[in-house]
C-alpha cells in the first residue's frame, strides 16, 4: 500500500503528492494521521477561518477493504469552539479517496474566487465555481454530477449558503444524506472560497495474501449481517432511541426543560419507519444499510399537487429539531432537517441554537424587533424555517449572533443557564446522567461520540456503577475510539471490530500490530489531541456546565453539580494531569 | 459394471431478480474483485452498481445476462470469447488482442476492459450472490 498525502494549495493553485511512510507507520491512518498533520500544518493561534488554517481529510488502512470501514475523517481548527475540529462522514468519501490513491488530502490557503477541487486519481484541478456560489447543497451536487467523471464510484462533498456565509456550525454535505456535520467545517470551506470537492479514481489494492484476506473478510461480513450486533441500525435505525430515551427520562425536550416528551411517539423511529420511510441505503462497503430516507409529501395546492422531498433522518436531528423544539409531528421535524440540508447547517447545533432562542424569546431576553417579527415559539415550524434562513442571511445583529453558536449568543443576550453547549459545542440528544455531561466535556472534540458517555449512563442505570467506574469507562472509550477512528470505521460497527478482529484485519493486509501497540497508539493520539487543544487555549479546569443539566431529572435521577465536579477531578487525576 | 451416465450439467446464470431492493453497499462488486481478480477494487468487478442521479436515484445493476446467442462472442474476431454448446461464454486470454469489440457489442454495458484492454467478463460463478445482503441477485439454472 502506497502511503500518500495529496497537498493542494488554493492560494498558489498548486498540488503535489508526497509519500509519507513515516506518518502512516507511526500514526496508522485516519484520526492519528489527521491530528499529526494538523499539528504540522496549523500554526498556533491561527484564525480558523484564515488561509493559514488547513483542511485535512484522512482515511485508514482498512477503508475500502472490510465491511463497515466506511468513514473518512476531516481534521481542522474549529471556528465554533476555537479548538480541535474533527468530523466524520460515510457515504462514498472514504472509498473515493482510497481509489483515487490518496490516504490523506491537505488543503491549504485560500482561492482568489469561488472554486471547487476536482480530483480524479492523480489528476487534480482547481476549477471555477463562481456560477454555483450561493446555490443550495443538494443542487450543487446535481450540477457537479453532470460535469465530473467517475459515476458510481466518486464522492461529491459540498457546502450550502451557510458555509459560504461562515455560519460557525455550517456543515459539509457528503454525497447526499451524509455529512461532515459538526464543529463548523462548512465555514472553513467557505473561508477558503471552496464550494466543493469531487473525488474519484480507479486504483485498486493488491493484497499480500488474497486467501487470508478472504477468510478475514468473510468472518467480519458474517458477523455484521448474521448476528444481532448491528440489528438496531438495520431495522428502525438510530431513531429507535426516541421512544427508548423518552421512557428512560433521557430525551431532551424543549431545550432540556424536560427529559420526557408526551408527544415522543409521533416523532418516534417506529412512526417514521411505518409511515414515512421509503428506502434504506448504505455507505459504500457496508452491508447494513442504516441510512433511512423518508418521503416528505406536502400538498401545495387543493388540486392534488405535491412536493415530494427525500429526507434522511437519524436520532440526533429528530431530537434537536424535534423534541428539543417541542415539534409534535414527524412532518415538522423532517421539514426542519430538510432546511438544514439545503442551507448546509449542522442539524444538532441548529436545533440547540433554536431551542435556546425560543426560551430566551419566551423570557423576553429577545424582542420581536430583534427577530424581525418572527415569533420564536415551540412547535412553530414555519418560524423555525424562517429563523434558519435568517441565520444564514444574517440581516441584523441578532441573527449574526445566532450564526456564531449558542455560547456566543448567550454571552450577548443572556440565558447562559440554558445555553446547552459543552466545551463550546452544542450538545447531543441525551440527558442520561453525569457520564454524558462529563464525556462531552472531556471529549477531544466535545462530541457525544468521543466516548459515548450516554451509553455509560445507560449501563449505570442497569447495573450500579459509581462515579469512579464511570470515569474509567469514559477513559477506556476515549482511547479505544482513537484506535478505531484510525481505521476509519463506522462506530455502529464497533461491536464487530473487537480488538482481536482489528488485529486480524490489519494482519490480513500486511500490517502487523499487537494489542500493546494499539493501546499505546490510542493513548498517544489522545495526548496529541490534548496537546493541540491546550496549545489553542483549552483548559478542562475552566469548563462551563449549563445549570439546566442540574434542574431537569435525567435517566439516573437528578444530577448533582458536585458529582460532575468530582468526576472531572477523577478524570484529571487518572489522566495524570494534577 | 454399468457405465455411469452423467447428467449434463445445467448452465447457471446470474439473474438480477430484485434490483429495487439494492441499498448501494457495493458488497457484490467487492466480492467479485476479491474472489475473481484477487484485488480490492471496484473496476476489476464484472458486476457494476451504477447510481442514476446520485444515491437519491435508483440503483442500476449491470451484469452479464448470459445471452443464448451472445453478441460479445460474435463480435470477437479471434475466438477469445468462445460460446460453448451449453450457451456459456468462456474467455481465452491468450487469444485476446485487446481490440475492445466485445465491449462495444454489449448493449447493456456488462463488459468493461481492464488496464490491458482485456474484457472483465462475468463467469456467473455466484460470488456476488453470496454477499448481497438484500437478495437482489440470484443464480438460476438455464434449461
Amino acid at each position: 500500500m502506497l502511503r500518500k498525502v495529496l497537498y493542494i494549495d488554493l492560494t498558489s493553485e498548486e498540488s503535489w503528492v508526497e509519500e509519507r511512510q513515516d506518518l502512516f507507520e507511526e500514526w496508522l491512518g485516519g484520526t492519528g494521521v489527521g491530528i499529526k498533520l494538523l499539528m504540522e500544518e496549523c500554526p498556533a493561534g491561527a484564525d480558523p477561518l484564515s488561509p493559514q488554517a488547513p483542511l485535512i481529510f484522512c482515511i485508514g488502512p482498512l477503508n475500502g477493504l472490510f465491511p463497515a470501514i466506511t468513514k473518512a475523517v476531516a481534521t481542522f481548527k474549529s471556528p465554533l469552539t476555537g479548538g480541535l475540529g474533527e468530523s466524520y462522514a460515510g457515504g462514498r468519501l472514504a472509498l473515493a479517496m482510497r481509489f483515487a490513491g490518496h490516504e490523506a488530502i491537505v488543503v491549504r490557503g485560500k482561492a482568489e474566487r469561488p472554486c471547487y477541487i476536482s480530483i480524479n486519481g492523480g489528476d487534480v484541478k482547481i476549477k471555477d465555481a463562481t456560477s454555483i456560489w450561493g446555490i443550495d447543497a443538494p443542487t450543487t451536487g446535481i450540477i457537479l454530477r453532470e460535469k465530473e467523471p467517475g459515476v458510481g464510484r466518486r464522492s461529491i462533498i459540498r457546502i450550502g449558503p451557510a458555509g459560504e456565509r461562515l455560519v460557525k456550525y455550517a456543515a459539509v454535505i457528503v454525497d447526499t444524506y451524509r455529512h461532515l456535520g459538526r464543529l463548523g467545517i462548512g465555514a472553513v470551506f467557505g473561508s477558503k472560497n471552496l464550494k466543493a470537492m469531487v473525488i474519484s479514481g480507479t486504483e485498486h489494492i493488491d493484497l499480500p495474501d488474497a486467501k487470508r484476506y478472504r477468510e478475514v473478510y468473510n468472518k467480519l461480513y458474517q458477523t455484521a449481517v448474521q448476528t444481532d450486533v448491528m440489528e438496531k441500525y438495520h431495522d428502525i435505525g438510530t431513531t429507535i432511541n426516541i421512544n427508548v430515551l423518552n421512557y428512560l427520562k433521557g430525551l431532551p425536550t424543549r431545550n432540556f426543560q424536560s427529559s420526557s416528551y408526551p408527544e415522543a411517539e409521533k416523532i418516534s423511529g417506529e412512526v417514521l419507519a411505518d409511515d414515512y420511510l421509503f428506502r434504506r441505503l448504505s455507505c459504500a462497503g457496508c452491508p447494513i444499510g442504516c441510512i433511512h430516507v423518508a418521503a416528505l409529501k406536502t400538498a401545495f395546492s387543493q388540486h392534488h399537487e405535491f412536493e415530494v422531498r427525500k429526507v434522511s433522518y437519524d436520532h440526533e436531528p429528530i431530537y434537536s429539531l424535534g423534541s428539543n423544539l417541542g415539534v409534535t409531528s414527524a412532518e415538522g421535524a423532517l421539514q426542519l432537517i430538510d432546511t438544514c440540508e439545503r442551507l448546509g447547517l449542522d442539524a444538532i447545533s441548529s436545533g440547540v441554537v433554536l431551542a435556546w432562542a425560543t426560551e430566551a424569546y419566551e423570557k423576553d431576553l429577545i424582542t420581536p424587533q430583534e427577530t424581525l417579527g418572527v415569533p420564536l415559539q415551540w412547535n412553530n415550524v414555519k418560524s423555525y424555517v424562517q429563523t434558519l434562513e435568517n441565520i444564514v442571511k444574517a440581516p441584523n445583529e441578532f441573527y449574526s449572533a445566532l450564526a456564531q453558536g449558542v455560547e456566543f449568543a448567550s454571552v450577548r443576550y443572556g440565558g447562559r443557564d440554558y445555553a446547552m453547549a459543552l466545551g463550546g459545542n452544542e450538545v447531543a440528544g441525551y440527558h442520561t446522567g453525569p457520564a454524558s455531561i462529563v464525556g462531552q466535556l472531556v471529549g477531544v472534540r466535545h462530541s457525544h461520540l468521543d466516548n459515548a458517555g450516554y451509553a455509560i449512563d445507560q449501563k449505570a442505570a442497569k447495573k450500579q456503577l459509581d462515579p469512579e467506574q464511570m470515569v474509567e469507562e469514559i477513559i477506556k472509550e476515549d482511547d479505544f475510539r482513537g484506535i478505531f477512528n484510525c481505521l476509519v470505521g463506522c462506530l455502529f460497527a464497533r461491536g464487530v471490530y473487537t480488538e482481536e478482529n482489528i488485529l486480524d484485519a490489519l494482519g490480513a493486509v500486511g500490517i502487523v500490530k499487537t494489542k500493546e501497540d494499539l493501546a499505546d497508539l490510542g493513548r498517544r493520539i489522545f495526548e496529541e489531541k490534548y496537546r493541540f487543544k491546550a496549545r489553542e487555549g483549552f483548559d478542562l479546569a475552566r469548563v462551563r456546565v449549563p445549570r439546566r443539566f442540574f434542574e431537569t431529572v435525567s435517566t439516573l435521577g437528578m444530577i448533582e453539580p458536585q458529582t460532575v465536579e468530582d468526576m472531572l477531578r477523577m478524570y484529571r487525576e487518572k489522566r495524570g494531569w494534577t | 459394471m454399468t457405465e455411469e451416465v452423467k447428467k449434463p450439467k445445467k448452465r447457471r446464470r446470474l439473474k438480477v431478480a430484485h434490483p429495487e431492493r439494492c441499498i448501494g453497499c457495493l458488497s457484490c462488486m467487492f466480492a467479485c474483485s476479491r474472489i475473481n481478480a484477487k484485488t480490492a477494487s471496484l473496476k476489476d468487478s464484472a458486476i457494476k452498481i451504477q447510481t442514476q442521479g446520485g444515491i437519491e436515484g435508483d440503483f442500476r445493476v449491470i451484469v452479464c445476462r448470459g445471452c443464448q446467442d451472445a453478441p460479445c462472442s460474435r463480435a470477437c474476431p479471434t475466438g477469445a470469447l468462445e460460446q460453448k454448446p451449453d450457451g456459456s461464454v468462456v474467455f481465452h486470454e491468450e487469444l485476446c488482442t485487446s481490440c475492445g469489440k466485445c465491449e462495444q457489442a454489449c448493449l447493456i454495458g456488462a463488459i468493461t476492459l481492464n488496464k490491458d484492454g482485456k474484457p472483465i467478463k462475468c463467469k456467473h460463478c455466484g460470488a456476488c450472490v453470496a454477499f448481497c445482503p438484500h437478495g437482489v441477485l440470484e443464480l438460476e439454472e438455464v434449461s
